[in-house]
């Protein structure tokens, strides 16, 4: 088993390595939408560092979002993804390591990129690493249940709005945990309880997506 | 699923699993339901709007409840109610099941829609305000998304058979979720600015107005019924074009 992990994780990161330019627009759509709330809101440092929780959030939501066409889709144009079905693997582990192959490349470059995002925004020292920790617990729920919509979605016609639409309203929970941890830390609340309800959703989204994510792919590989 | 379950009465449950023998049963059903909701639906806003008292804090504005309650408890039980037949059609692999998911979503979105719409309308005299960020209507406001979310879905795909089951799943993930996103968006908000606005602490209700409400939850849910039934009928019609039992039905040899 920990071989097959190994081998579909290797893969999908040399896969991400040959085309490193989708990667990259991940992480340069996630930069320019933070980067676009100071213009539309003014510049007043006060103000930013309040909402720079929320924005930073709310920009990876998108990203992760924007990123996770690319799951299954040319897998399942190449025919990758029938022998997947087919393998005698468990599928929710092949899933399961696949989308921890997809945070690699689509949500730590986000996690990474915060705390430089966060200077930008003026966030104290005590704060940014919250923020950070708070991605690095929340990003891997949001590729997971993205997954699923992911799998639904798979090659229907106008798929990229319509995973958005199926989406973001279960990403609410991460976002408002997420952005919370760091409100919660800046209101002297300590961001504990946050973070752990964060990681329990963690552990419930990691044991029981990959599952409906197998049953949503046999639907649409049928 | 071909083996019978049977009830209490030696009913076969599954013989009205079937498109073709379910259909003039909620053909027979349907007048039933309708009438029951219609008739329920004026006693109860006739309770609401002349015999149930005038609220000493809110005027005559509260009357809306009558509308807003009902409305509010029906867009969330049918949720769950489809992610109810949602799974069963995806264990019993019953056609029929996730037709009446598809038949119950736009039902569950209109009365969500309502719910919003009648509390901005109570909102404004009582609170000042349209809209509030508080938990309830935010969470009411997510649901609205999922009822989109379902129904795009549905619509974004042309199999028939892969969009019954793809919305199934949505609909039971949705029904996983329902519960985090509701406590989430409650801390959120007991956070960020306190509970400036309890609908908890209303006043203890005045027998009437509490028969009023309870009516008019009643109507709802006859409504409810009727409109699936009605909707459930049009998408065997739909799906089953060109059957042949479809030639025997007594309206087509009219």
């Amino acid at each position: 088993m920990g071989a097959l992990l190994r081998a579909v994780i290797r893969r999908d990161l040399l896969l991400a390595w040959r085309r490193r330019s989708d990667v990259a627009t991940v992480v340069l759509f996630f930069i320019i939408v933070v980067s676009l709330f100071p213009l539309g809101v003014g510049p007043e440092p006060d103000l930013l560092r309040k909402i720079a929780p929320g924005i930073i959030w709310v920009a990876a939501l998108l990203a992760c979002m924007l990123s996770l066409q690319h799951m299954f889709a040319s897998d399942h144009a190449d025919g990758a993804l029938d022998q997947m079905l087919l393998a005698a693997a468990p599928l929710g582990m092949i899933v399961a390591a696949r989308a921890f192959a997809h945070w690699l490349i689509s949500g730590l470059p986000l996690v990474i990129l915060s705390p430089i995002l966060a200077i930008q925004f003026d966030l104290s020292p005590e704060l940014s690493p919250v923020l950070t920790l708070s991605l690095l617990l929340g990003t891997p729920i949001l590729t997971l249940i993205g997954a699923i919509g992911a799998a639904l979605t798979l090659g229907l016609r106008g798929g990229g709005m319509l995973l958005a639409l199926l989406v973001l309203p279960l990403y609410i929970p991460v976002l408002i945990l997420g952005a919370g941890a760091v409100d919660a830390a800046s209101a002297g609340l300590g961001a504990d309880a946050h973070l752990l309800l964060l990681a329990a959703q963690l552990i419930l989204t990691g044991t029981f997506a990959p599952w409906a994510v197998s049953a949503a792919l046999r639907i649409s590989a049928e | 699923m071909n083996q019978p379950i049977l009830l209490a009465g030696g009913v076969n449950v599954f013989k009205y699993a079937a498109p073709q023998t379910f259909y003039p049963l909620a053909g027979k059903l349907m007048p039933w339901f309708f009438w029951t909701a219609a008739l329920l639906c004026a006693a109860g806003l006739y309770i609401g709007f002349f015999v149930a008292p005038t609220d000493h804090q809110q005027g005559e504005a509260y009357r809306i409840i009558f509308i807003h309650v009902p409305a509010a408890w029906m867009s969330m039980f049918i949720y769950v109610v489809m992610a109810f037949w949602a799974g069963v059609g995806l264990i019993f692999n019953t056609r029929l099941s996730h037709m009446m998911v598809s038949a119950l979503a736009p039902t569950g979105a209109m009365f969500t829609f309502v719910a919003l719409w009648t509390g901005a309308l109570w909102g404004k005299p009582t609170w000042g305000t349209w809209w509030v960020w508080d938990a309830r209507l935010t969470s009411e406001l997510i649901l609205l998304f999922l009822y989109f979310g379902f129904m795009a879905l549905q619509a974004g795909i042309d199999d028939a058979r892969r969009a019954d089951r793809a919305g199934a799943i949505l609909a039971l993930v949705g029904v996983v979720n329902i519960p985090i996103i509701y406590f989430s968006v409650k801390w959120w908000n007991t956070l960020h600015q306190g509970a400036s606005v309890s609908l908890t602490s209303a006043p203890t209700m005045a027998a009437t107005m509490l028969s009023g409400m309870l009516l008019m939850a009643l109507a709802a849910w006859m409504y409810s019924i009727a409109t699936a039934l009605h909707r459930v009928r049009s998408i065997i019609l739909e799906r089953e074009q060109g059957a042949e039992w479809l030639k025997h039905l007594p309206e087509a040899t009219k």
